[in-house]
């Protein structure tokens, strides 16, 4: 009984559809983690209101499907509505809050997270809007025998570029330096000349920026847009990256890889019955994880301790 | 001398909630629920309080303790000819069993309390945001077997039926016990230990504190007071095992936050300052009559105040409103000077 359950998970998780949507879901929140490890970086701040700017930017592409607007200019004013948001948070929350603990940040962005979803649920209600102008996207095709939806492939391309471009801006120019520097030892960089401000704006746009395209992503796999939208993927992304290890943006985007990818492999294996019961599973694994590699499943050595 | 900072530091905290027992038994009945909310939030913050603000390590999962207590109580205090129609596929020594009022506050508080020790025994090894992530991760499989699994409970649906026994005196008493048992333990050995641990773990190391041992002792208690303040809060208003998951967790954390993480004062002006400026909010959403002005918000907006408010004294003052320093009388202070 056991045994026969056990080899039809198996043969589900090797199933290539679940296997290629669970790689779209690693994909969209590894896009994720790279915004929040970059923020968290610079600044050393972890940005709970990161899925609000999500939910924000699913909203402007639902207002602008509402008004039946190009395909072009929604996305334009997602990716506005976005930076601008980030930019205000950065300027209003984070630059005030800079050296304080890392607790009363954390809860400052659980605040502003808060704010976010309240306003959207003042201003579009609980059951929100629906944005549909990229729905034809969700249409599948057909590759070796199983159906993959055309926005799985373009999420997994999209995620690629976008982590190329991420990685030539952090090595191949002078502001990805700083950043890299300011990353390492905020303190020494700034001394050295970084601009902390400059830095920190930059990262934040960036961060921003990513938020914009995980909206766009986002919007077309589940077109209803509501105050709670992307709540989910933002707690596994959290989780993600601290299981991944935060000290490096590398060991955090493959953290938010490896989560999405698990979580979306047993969520496509499980047996109905079971699957009510996988955040669960999910926690309960991100806990062994931290229990076994507490600074991290993909950092190298062991954080310093000071010891008597 | 020493007394007497001592008997500023436990009665600064406890005439406060003493005055806002009597004056919500001066209000009118529909006013007292603000009341009774707010004195099971001192409550619950303080438990949360005992192991956040001693140790200095951030927890996210104190909720699934305040909810393993509300579904202790809960399941526990239904009566027995009403558990069938709510709860059909519980387990037969939970629908054979009803215990009373007291009985079930203390079996909530005690399921808390081991709970706590249970996931403490692993956890309490990890800290920074390890730890964090950790106890959140705890807090959603709470939420989640409690959510589906209906052998123990009503899953989904709400807790009907639990007698409605927390009012105002229950509130006001479960609180004092709240913060004497904070007191107590924050004035022992074992807190000092803790206390020392959180300023300087290296040091407090050098002198033989035991730090895994300390923080799992003081996550037990906190746990088993927020199991307590749990199955008050079932015995007040019945609720669904959504109502006690993130919303919850992110304002308890905020009243803490707020007051100044790390004092007893501190939790207990955070959750008596937040909960007023909910109450106030929400009569104003229902439309309020002040100075002869009629204000009346759009429903809703009571959340986006609060949160704003929060964020606001966060950046204005970031050790939070007590400047997470215990009360103290300035004269004494200025005695001790000369």
């Amino acid at each position: 009984m056991i045994a026969s359950g056990l080899t039809d998970f198996v043969g589900d998780a090797l199933d290539l559809q679940v296997q290629i949507d669970a790689i779209g879901l690693g994909a969209v929140i590894a896009l994720m983690a790279v915004g929040i490890g970059l923020v968290f970086g610079v600044m050393r701040l972890v940005n709970f209101a990161y899925g609000q700017l999500i939910m924000a930017g699913a909203f402007a592409l639902a207002y602008a499907s509402d008004r039946d607007w190009p395909v072009g200019v929604g996305i334009a004013l997602c990716f506005a509505v976005v930076l601008l948001l980030s930019l205000a948070m950065e300027r209003v929350v984070f630059r005030p809050l800079r050296g304080q603990s890392a607790a009363v940040m954390l809860i400052a962005t659980f605040a502003v997270a808060f704010l976010l979803q309240s306003i959207a649920l003042l201003w579009f209600g609980p059951l929100g809007k629906t944005a549909t102008s990229l729905v034809r996207l969700n249409r599948p095709v057909e590759i070796g025998g199983a159906d993959i939806r055309k926005i799985t492939i373009v999420t997994i391309v999209t995620a690629a570029i976008c982590l190329v471009l991420l990685v030539a801006l952090l090595n191949r120019t002078s502001i990805g330096l700083h950043m890299r520097a300011a990353a390492i030892d905020s303190q020494t960089a700034r001394l050295l000349g970084v601009r902390a401000n400059l830095v920190s704006t930059v990262s934040v746009l960036i961060a921003g920026a990513l938020a914009a395209v995980v909206a766009v992503m986002l919007t077309v796999q589940f077109p209803t847009v509501t105050p709670t939208f992307a709540l989910q993927e933002t707690i596994l992304v959290l989780a993600g990256v601290v299981v991944g290890g935060m000290t490096r943006l590398l060991s955090a985007t493959l953290g938010g890889f490896f989560i999405g990818y698990v979580s979306g492999l047993l969520g496509g294996a499980l047996p109905s019955a079971q699957s009510q019961y996988l955040p669960s599973l999910v926690f309960g694994l991100v806990i062994l994880v931290l229990l076994i590699r507490p600074d991290g499943l993909f950092t190298r050595g062991r954080g310093l301790v000071e010891r008597v | 001398m020493r007394t007497r900072r001592a008997a500023v530091e436990l009665l600064g905290p406890a005439l406060l909630v003493v005055a806002a027992g009597i004056v919500g038994a001066l209000v009118s009945q529909t006013n007292q629920i603000y009341f009774i909310t707010a004195l099971i939030s001192v409550a619950t913050v303080v438990a949360i309080y005992v192991f956040v603000g001693n140790s200095g390590v951030l927890s996210f999962g104190h909720i699934s303790f305040f909810a393993v207590g509300v579904w202790a109580a809960g399941v526990l205090s239904v009566p027995e000819a009403e558990k069938p129609a709510t709860m059909p596929y519980l387990f037969d020594f939970l629908s054979s069993t009803t215990v009373g009022n007291v009985p079930s506050l203390l079996i909530a508080a005690a399921v808390g309390g081991v709970f706590a020790f249970l996931v403490g025994l692993p956890l309490m090894r990890l800290s920074g945001l390890a730890a964090g992530i950790a106890t959140f991760a705890v807090l959603g499989i709470t939420n989640n077997i409690l959510r589906y699994y209906e052998k123990i409970g009503p899953g989904l649906n709400t807790f009907s039926s639990v007698p409605e026994t927390t009012d105002l005196v229950q509130a006001t008493v479960g609180a004092m016990l709240v913060i004497f048992a904070a007191f107590a333990y924050q004035r022992s050995r074992l807190g000092r230990q803790l206390r020392a641990a959180r300023e300087d773990p290296a040091a407090a190391r050098a002198v033989g504190v035991s730090i895994y041992r300390q923080r799992l002792m003081s996550f037990a208690l906190s746990g088993f007071l927020a199991g307590f303040a749990g199955g008050l809060y079932i015995h007040f208003i019945p609720i669904n095992i959504d109502a006690v998951y993130l919303d919850l967790t992110f304002i308890t954390l905020a009243m803490l936050v707020i007051g100044g993480t790390t004092s007893l004062w501190g939790a207990v002006v955070g959750a008596l300052f937040v909960s007023g400026l909910d109450s106030v909010l929400a009569e104003m959403e229902d439309g309020m009559t002040l100075l002869g002005r009629t204000i009346d918000l759009p429903s809703g907006s009571r959340i986006v105040v609060v949160s704003a408010v929060m964020a606001l004294v966060l950046i204005v003052r970031p050790s939070g409103l007590t400047g997470g320093r215990e009360l103290s009388l300035p004269k004494l202070r200025t005695a001790v000077a000369k």
